[in-house]
């Protein structure tokens, strides 16, 4: 990467991979099993934590030098409150109807433990720059985790991606359902987001077995 | 972090700058984007209005509705009249469509006269009558229009929600769902019973229009349920106004 140099370049690589927020740091877990029955929530809602990342890194790198210690996570929280409201105003002026279907998960970014994480051991003791290749980093990290789920759960789920059918009418009974195929209605449940994401770590981790912890 | 960030007052006064102008900034956008918004929310509840008897530009298993940019003259073609009911008087008021629903409920509970919109429609010659429905789900809240015609048998019906189960709940918006409750008929030997969605009803594939039933979703029994009741609780506010249709 010539635009980068290599030690910034590894922000935005390492939560990719090596150092993944969901499969490594186990954080965003919860956002992760409640929006992945759909592939679309799950893209949306990995653009939107991409944004609040970004800025919300810059913004408290910003003010790190300024922040009294004592209500840093009140202020923490106040940027990414603000930011989330901001998304929200603008998907309802302009995407209306993602807006609706998102409603109830925008708002919960704000619990999402990784932006705070990341505003506390990242963004308070880093420049607006680097602090914003790394929010970029684990927002892309968190997003790839969460459309891998989504793709499975809506495909093996309900048959269709996107809403579109691609496995044929599971009512009308063609495509695969011609041959017996069924939909796994368990796979739109909760457990399901966090067996795939079980899978996903088991195939992490196998791969690269330095991941594995010692005991 | 320098001793100077450390301070009581330095901390205080951190605070309250912080909440203004957040709280400025806010407030501008918030104020910035509404007409835009209210716009949208006017096209959505106008959209949702006509789908209701049946004016939309649904493909074969697809939800489409009139496209936003005839919506308002589809609207003024389509529906006929505007009415309010509240406390057994029927007035007519074109703003109707914008009587919110959620305000209405609150102020029944406070033990107040609510208002009931209802707009006729007319297309082809066949006259519809579109209520307003709204209550709980598993959620969040969940909504929605049901055209009905004199006999208060369901033409149409449209529900949306807030924040149901994606894959499960969710689905009460979609065709199969909706589509069951074309025809069905909300009274049973002349008087109001409802539709209740149904997860043992002996017609799954819904033939027996007569029934009040639907089938239920699976895996959205919480849902299914708050359709049901919302179903009954409002509409059952719209039977006077039938039954003097009849007399008059």
């Amino acid at each position: 990467m010539g635009l980068l140099s290599k030690k910034d370049a590894k922000l935005i690589t390492d939560p990719f991979a090596d150092n993944n927020p969901i499969t490594i740091q186990v954080l965003g877990i919860c956002s992760a099993l409640a929006i992945t029955a759909e592939l679309k929530a799950s893209i949306v809602m990995s653009i939107s934590v991409l944004f609040v990342m970004g800025v919300g890194n810059v913004v408290i790198s910003l003010m790190r030098n300024i922040i009294p210690s004592k209500i840093r996570i009140i202020v923490q929280l106040i940027v990414v409150a603000t930011l989330v409201i901001i998304v929200d105003l603008v998907l309802k002026a302009f995407a209306y109807e993602l807006s609706k279907t998102l409603g109830a998960f925008i708002g919960l970014i704000i619990t999402n433990c990784i932006i705070m994480g990341r505003f506390e051991a990242f963004a308070l003791g880093n420049g607006p720059w680097r602090s914003f290749l790394d929010g970029i980093g684990n927002a892309v990290g968190y997003g790839v985790i969460l459309i891998i789920v989504g793709f499975f759960r809506e495909l093996l789920g309900s048959g269709t991606l996107l809403g579109i059918a691609v496995l044929g009418d599971p009512i009308k009974k063609t495509g695969l359902y011609a041959i017996g195929y069924e939909n796994n209605g368990f796979m739109l449940l909760a457990p399901m987001a966090l067996i795939v994401v079980g899978i996903i770590i088991w195939v992490q981790r196998s791969r690269n077995k330095a991941l594995i912890e010692e005991h | 972090m320098s001793k100077r960030t450390e301070g009581n007052v330095y901390t205080v006064l951190f605070a309250v700058g912080m909440v203004v102008v957040v709280g400025a900034l806010l407030a501008f956008l918030a104020s910035f984007f509404k007409p835009s918004i209210d716009e949208n929310k006017r096209i959505e509840k106008q959209q949702n209005i006509l789908y209701a008897m049946g004016v939309n530009e649904n493909g074969e298993s697809d939800v489409t509705f009139v496209s936003k940019d005839v919506v308002g003259e589809t609207f003024n073609k389509y529906i006929t009249q505007q009415l309010v009911i509240q406390g057994g008087n029927v007035s007519e008021d074109e703003k109707a469509y914008l009587i919110d629903i959620k305000k209405e409920q609150t102020l029944a509970k406070e033990g107040k006269d609510r208002r009931f919109p209802l707009f006729v429609g007319e297309k082809d010659g066949k006259k519809f009558y579109i209520a307003p429905i709204r209550g709980k789900g598993l959620w969040d809240a969940i909504w929605g229009y049901v055209g009905m015609d004199e006999n208060m048998v369901v033409q149409g019906a449209y529900f949306d929600h807030k924040g149901e189960t994606a894959g499960l709940g969710a689905n009460i918006k979609l065709r199969f769902f909706m589509d069951d409750f074309i025809g069905e008929h909300l009274k049973k030997d002349g008087s109001f019973v409802g539709i209740k969605v149904s997860k043992s009803n002996n017609d799954p594939t819904n033939q027996d229009k007569m029934d009040n039933e639907v089938d239920a979703i699976a895996g959205a029994t919480i849902t299914g349920d708050g359709v049901s009741a919302m179903i009954k609780v409002e509409l059952r506010n719209y039977v006077p106004y039938f039954e003097n249709l009849k007399t008059n």
